[in-house]
């Protein structure tokens, strides 16, 4: 064989299907024989916003004004059946993260980042913190399966109530503290032990389907004398059912969350392949609003993936009244931030890939008890980059909306958008850019 | 003493009023007149009083209740007493599924039969059922006491956590990581304490009673234990 012969010798190529992460899990499920449990949503890539464009004005459609002309963002949730509705001057909210997932100075950040913004932020598993009331003019007070940290007082101090039925990144699954997170405190507002693997469950103990959440959501109103807007949440899989089915039962709002939605902590194989991306969960939701008659009059939320101005523009292009985010506000909090790059590597990670939120030793403070980490997070400091955060996203999305001339974000419509694949095309129901063809709904 | 008739009074009107009672109120007694088995009757209270319902009620007859004593001279739907924090409520007939679910205290007692999930995830509550109860009741039941005078149904106690369960007849079978534990004095004295809250003072051999509590090899989650769940 001469030298030519030799150096032409094929490159070592990894296998598509066996790549190194696949082959890293199994070694390490080999080595523990326990499934990988982290927090975060989905990673694998999905049909997003990102396929989605607007179109913006043309000869046809007239542009506002960018720096002159008024496009609102002001939205009002609950409007249906609640005595106080509640006004939020961006429909971008803050979703559903527990006290004991985070800790109280994040839980603190978020409300203050969410009150200098003008929106709501919204408890979790385990009850209300003084600290997250006391910062949060607009708080959601979540209705979970494992009712931990329950109480009616909390309950009428609530701004809207949140029934949970589950959430994107694992649809018709509970959930589990481990017990590093489960401090004294924690553990007294749960009524557990402290110390032990806290379990949540995955259905709610007291009611069995829509006909019985109809009568839960009855009480609710009536313990809080019908003033609280009452929305339902679900985990993006069966979205025109399930949106039909709240509204149906009596819900002023419906949550989608999709499944890039976050967790604190959830097998990955749950995450990664139970539920349906956001992007395909809009329309259907809508959809079913729609043929009850009720798109508007219900709200409706979309979260899980959300990251810029021009996703919530999007999300409500295809219908949605608001959103929510959760993942972006722990990152605008300081969550997976280089300067503690040094700290991820000794976790065996890096910055911008740490996920196992569930083990408590977040270098940045954000997702554990320990108090030497969670001082290192400013509440004060934190909410105003969260508070920045969400007034960018804020603006981001009513560039796009008065480029498509558009004087309220609201009115966004799918008309304003075409899709860069044919899978986004088919799930967000917009025609493929170039072309009148809307896969699934007219010819080709 | 309020008399309200729920066949002439909307029930919202009727539970807003019961709400919105002042603590030094001179109407502490409240008689509720045909439930019609309406759900959410006297829910939501948080007052020194009581409250009596003549009649059979629906779903989560006084769910979160602080601080009143309700009694229902009939039967009750599912959830009575649902995440109760204080108080007395009093089932004179049966009680439906998930009574007393999630409930943090005070203390419920049916005189008759109570069905599937009695006492799920109870949080601290004393409840005691004179006849017997269904399928997984004490189902993740975090703190508490269950006492039943009649039998339980199957999977007791499943994935308990540190409730004290208390029962005189048969269990058909017990949940995960429930099993039957010594009755010592200290547990005795507890047993009669509820008994005897429930009015049932000397009236029951408590030596009858078997005692079921957590085994704790779930507390910390282990894949040698997942053939448990």
């Amino acid at each position: 064989m001469d030298d030519h012969a030799r150096k032409a010798r094929t490159l070592p190529r990894f296998s598509a299907t066996f790549d190194p992460a696949t082959m890293a899990e199994i070694r390490r499920a080999a080595a523990t024989g326990i499934y990988d449990i982290r927090g975060a949503g989905a990673k694998r890539k999905l049909p997003h916003f990102d396929d989605l464009l607007f179109l913006g004005a043309s000869i046809s459609r007239y542009p506002l004004e960018g720096y002159r002309e008024r496009c609102s963002t002001e939205v009002v949730l609950g409007g249906r059946f609640a005595k106080k509705p509640i006004t939020l001057k961006t429909p971008i909210t803050i979703a559903g993260m527990s006290f004991g997932s985070l800790s109280a100075n994040a839980k603190e950040a978020l409300g203050r980042g969410a009150t200098l913004a003008g929106t709501s932020t919204t408890t979790g598993d385990g009850g209300m913190t003084q600290e997250e009331r006391g910062h949060s003019q607009t708080l959601v007070y979540q209705y979970l399966p494992s009712r931990y940290g329950m109480n009616p007082d909390d309950l009428r101090k609530a701004d809207a109530i949140e029934i949970v039925i589950g959430q994107g990144a694992k649809p018709g699954g509970g959930g589990m503290l481990l017990g590093q997170k489960i401090t004294e405190r924690v553990a007294g507002m749960r009524c557990l032990p402290p110390g032990i693997d806290q379990r949540s469950a995955s259905r709610h103990p007291d009611w069995t389907g829509p006909d019985d959440l109809e009568i839960k959501m009855e009480e609710l109103r009536e313990i809080t004398d019908w003033e609280k807007p009452i929305y339902v949440k679900v985990g993006a899989s069966r979205p025109y059912y399930d949106t039909a089915l709240a509204a149906k039962s009596g819900a002023d709002v419906v949550v989608i969350d999709g499944m890039q939605g976050g967790t604190a902590a959830t097998q990955d194989v749950f995450i990664e392949n139970v539920g349906i991306p956001t992007l395909a969960a809009i329309r259907p939701a809508v959809q079913a609003l729609q043929d009850l008659g009720l798109h508007r009059k219900v709200q409706l939320i979309i979260s899980g993936g959300i990251r810029s101005g021009a996703d919530v523009a999007k999300a409500l292009a295809l219908g949605a009244d608001a959103v929510a985010i959760g993942t972006g506000a722990l990152i605008a909090l300081g969550d997976n931030d280089p300067m503690w790059e040094d700290e991820y590597q000794a976790l065996g990670t890096t910055a911008g890939a740490y996920d196992d939120w569930h083990e408590g030793r977040d270098p940045a403070g954000i997702t554990t008890q320990d108090p030497e980490l969670s001082a290192r997070l400013d509440p004060v400091l934190a909410g105003r980059r969260l508070a920045n955060y969400l007034a960018v996203m804020t603006l981001e999305a009513q560039t796009i909306a008065r480029a498509c001339g558009k004087s309220h974000l609201h009115n966004l419509e799918p008309e304003d958008l075409v899709a860069l694949t044919i899978e986004a095309a088919a799930m967000a129901g917009v025609p493929l850019a170039g072309t009148t063809w809307i896969p699934g709904r007219t010819g080709f | 003493m309020p008399n309200v008739d729920l066949r002439q009074t909307a029930l919202r009107e009727l539970n807003q009023a019961l709400h919105h009672l002042r603590p030094d109120t001179n109407e502490t007694h409240w008689l509720i007149a045909n439930p019609d088995g309406r759900h959410a009757i006297a829910c939501g209270l948080d007052a020194a009083i009581s409250v009596e319902i003549e009649g059979n009620v629906g779903y989560y007859c006084a769910g979160m209740n602080k601080l009143a004593n309700v009694v229902i001279n009939g039967n009750a739907g599912v959830g009575v007493a649902e995440n109760m924090m204080s108080g007395l409520v009093h089932v004179r007939g049966d009680a439906s599924q998930a009574a007393g679910a999630t409930a943090q205290g005070g203390m419920l007692v049916v005189e008759g039969n109570a069905g599937a999930r009695c006492g799920i995830s109870m949080k601290g509550i004393d409840i005691v059922v004179k006849g017997s109860i269904g399928h997984m009741s004490a189902f993740m039941a975090q703190a508490g006491t269950l006492t039943v005078l009649g039998d339980a149904g199957e999977a007791l106690g499943d994935s308990l956590y540190e409730a004290k369960l208390f029962v005189r007849g048969s269990v058909k079978s017990l949940g995960a990581d429930c099993v039957e534990k010594p009755m010592r004095d200290e547990h005795r004295e507890l047993l009669h304490a509820k008994l005897t809250a429930a009015g049932l003072n000397g009236e029951i051999d408590i030596g009858e009673f078997k005692r079921y509590g957590s085994a704790r090899t779930l507390y910390h989650f282990h894949v040698d234990n997942a053939g448990a769940y």
